[in-house]
């Protein structure tokens, strides 16, 4: 096939991936804040998919956070890495697939400065034989995680039990994708799409049946910023980033955003809750917020799994109205119920943003 | 050529990051920081790459190089290829190095944050743990996630996570010997040195000051000055 104009452009931007046989590394901040996303990701792609997917005990940290933090020299986060890569190769392993969009680019970052300098990539591996006595290979292929829910997007829309639609109107529900910076700003090739098209999350909701809503500040960051979140005294920075998008995005009225980056949808969601409290401000219909989701919330979603096994009880905005709009089903006694229907009470209720 | 910049210059991140600016103002048209903090990327970059040390000292002692975000969006669309953002790590880090970051409000906020990251990272395995979350200094974390850590024992195992459990799986207790390869990584590779260099010379201005090394890191946390933003 000819590919002109545009599509010779596009067709750099589509990423062949593997499509099995994967060492998956956990995120800081995922772990905490959406532990169940990273476990629906291993359910989907493991046992929906049948792919091969090894959760090694052994791996840590990438230290991205405290790299972009400038805690760590560029040496420390690098050995780390090295030893991630090391732990893949010993587990018989050769793709890497990352749950934090921070490592992603981390991952890419190193393995592109080695390329550049091949003595820092000896010396790291002399580094690692000093303090480790590990060896490694270099992944054939680093994706992050979302890329993997891309790839089978209309695998898991074959599969879905609901799909992307306000069943009051019939019409696709408006969805926001936010995408973490570092997945394809340092390093557009590694991104699908690249930097100024990426469709890794605008090709699940459309495979699901939404509708991806432009909006200006579509590309702007939400405000992380790392030190900047990690310091109190910088948190006006984090909040006015995001305060930026919501006043952006608020005309088009999104039922929902939908990220790839583990912090994202952390500061979309409670910069919400704090812009309501500190002005009274809420961006959804009715008092409520606009429901933020990471990427295996939504499939889980589409695929009928309970919302509340899902992990959207721990958001600080309620989901019951994206909820209802697609017509899922779920019990509001279960909501805050603790393991095996523990009663372990329930959250305070935010003075302006309704919750339920 | 003077001598900061040549150390700048043995930065890998300053080595990618700076090629030659054109001054075009791209990068600072693109930057989030730059649109709320007192910050301009295409000056510094600018500053740096006229080699003049006298300039290069008067950058690393200030509050400038703290603003970024490292959010990279300028790497993305600078004409150059420049990343002005991986030129500011390397000026924090040669900042630490030389202990000038110890002159700048900005900069002293270097000792909570290696409190917080380096020490999970060596006691943890990960970057954030729950044990460590103080939920009177994130109120932003709002009252779903006091109620979630107030139960997380039980509220973990709802989410399908392995917290504090043996074998794979989210929050998994890091076994020691994979904790000691950190601390090993640490010690080969510059990471200790740079943390132990942070707690020496803030725990000594925390003397000066006459307060303890947690009421430092408290003050440094939590304390900022009018002048950073652009509307202050
Ligand atoms: S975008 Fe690049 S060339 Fe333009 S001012 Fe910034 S660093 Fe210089
Ligand atoms: S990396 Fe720093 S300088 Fe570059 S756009 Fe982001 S905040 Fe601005």
């Amino acid at each position: 096939m000819i590919h002109q104009g545009k599509k010779v452009i596009w067709s750099d931007y589509q990423k062949e991936i593997p499509d099995d046989h994967w060492f998956y590394a956990r995120s800081c901040i995922r772990q905490n804040f959406f532990p169940a996303s990273e476990k629906y990701f291993l359910k989907i792609t493991k046992e929906l998919l049948g792919k091969a997917i090894c959760d090694n005990e052994h791996h840590t940290t990438c230290g991205g956070i405290a790299y972009h933090s400038d805690t760590i020299p560029q040496e420390t986060a690098m050995t780390i890495i090295a030893r991630q890569f090391a732990i893949m190769t010993e587990a018989g392993y050769e793709n890497l697939v990352v749950s934090c969009i921070t490592s992603f680019g981390n991952y890419n970052e190193t393995i592109e400065t080695w390329r550049e300098f091949p003595e820092l990539e000896a010396k790291i591996r002399e580094n690692l034989w000093k303090a480790c006595r590990r060896e490694f290979k270099i992944p054939k292929y680093v994706a992050h995680a979302s890329d993997l829910i891309y790839r089978f997007r209309n695998e898991i829309a074959e599969k879905a039990r609901y799909n992307l639609i306000d069943r009051h109107t019939g019409q696709p529900l408006k969805i926001v994708e936010h995408i973490g910076c570092h997945y394809s700003k340092m390093f557009p090739h590694k991104g699908f799409g690249g930097a100024e098209y990426p469709c890794v999350l605008s090709g699940m909701v459309e495979s699901w049946g939404g509708q991806i809503i432009d909006y200006p500040e579509r590309r702007h960051c939400c405000g992380y910023g790392f030190r900047q979140y990690h310091v109190k005294a910088n948190r006006g920075y984090s909040l006015s980033n995001t305060y930026k998008k919501f006043e952006s995005m608020e005309p088009y009225h999104p039922d929902a955003i939908i990220t790839n980056c583990p912090g994202c949808p952390y500061f979309l969601d409670r910069w919400q809750y704090v812009i309501s409290e500190q002005t009274g401000k809420t961006y959804g219909q009715n008092g409520y917020g606009i429901p933020v989701l990471t990427y295996e919330e939504l499939a889980g979603l589409v695929l009928g799994y309970d919302p509340w096994d899902l992990g959207l009880q721990i958001h600080q905005v309620a989901v019951e109205p994206l909820l209802d709009k697609i017509g899922i089903e779920y019990d509001p006694e279960a909501k805050y119920l603790g393991v095996n229907k523990e009663d372990i009470l329930r959250p305070e209720l935010p003075t302006n943003l309704k919750c339920h | 050529m003077g001598k900061l910049y040549e150390r700048l210059c043995k930065d890998y991140r300053f080595l990618e990051g700076l090629k030659t600016c054109i001054n075009c103002g791209t990068c600072t048209a693109i930057c989030p920081a730059a649109e709320f903090y007192r910050y301009d990327p295409r000056k510094i970059v600018d500053t740096v790459q006229r080699k003049d040390d006298a300039e290069i000292e008067a950058l690393l002692k200030s509050d400038t190089i703290w603003y970024c975000g490292e959010c990279m969006s300028c790497m993305t669309r600078c004409p150059r290829t420049n990343a002005p953002g991986k030129v500011i790590m390397a000026l924090r880090a040669l900042s630490i190095e030389t202990g000038l970051f110890m002159e700048s409000e900005r900069g002293r906020q270097m000792y909570p944050l290696s409190k917080a990251l380096v020490g999970n990272i060596l006691k943890y395995g990960y970057c954030i743990y729950p044990d460590t979350f103080d939920l009177e200094e994130h109120p932003e974390s709002g009252p779903v996630w006091k109620w979630f850590l107030e139960h997380k024992e039980s509220g973990y195992a709802r989410m399908g996570a392995n917290y504090k459990g043996k074998g794979p799986g989210a929050l998994r207790l890091i076994a020691e010997e994979d904790l000691a390869e950190l601390k090993a990584i640490f010690d080969v590779t510059g990471g200790t040195r740079m943390t132990e260099q942070i707690e020496r010379l803030s725990e000594e201005k925390a003397r000066e000051m006459g307060m303890t090394p947690e009421e430092y890191r408290r003050y440094t946390f939590e304390h900022g000055s009018e002048g950073h933003f652009n509307n202050d």
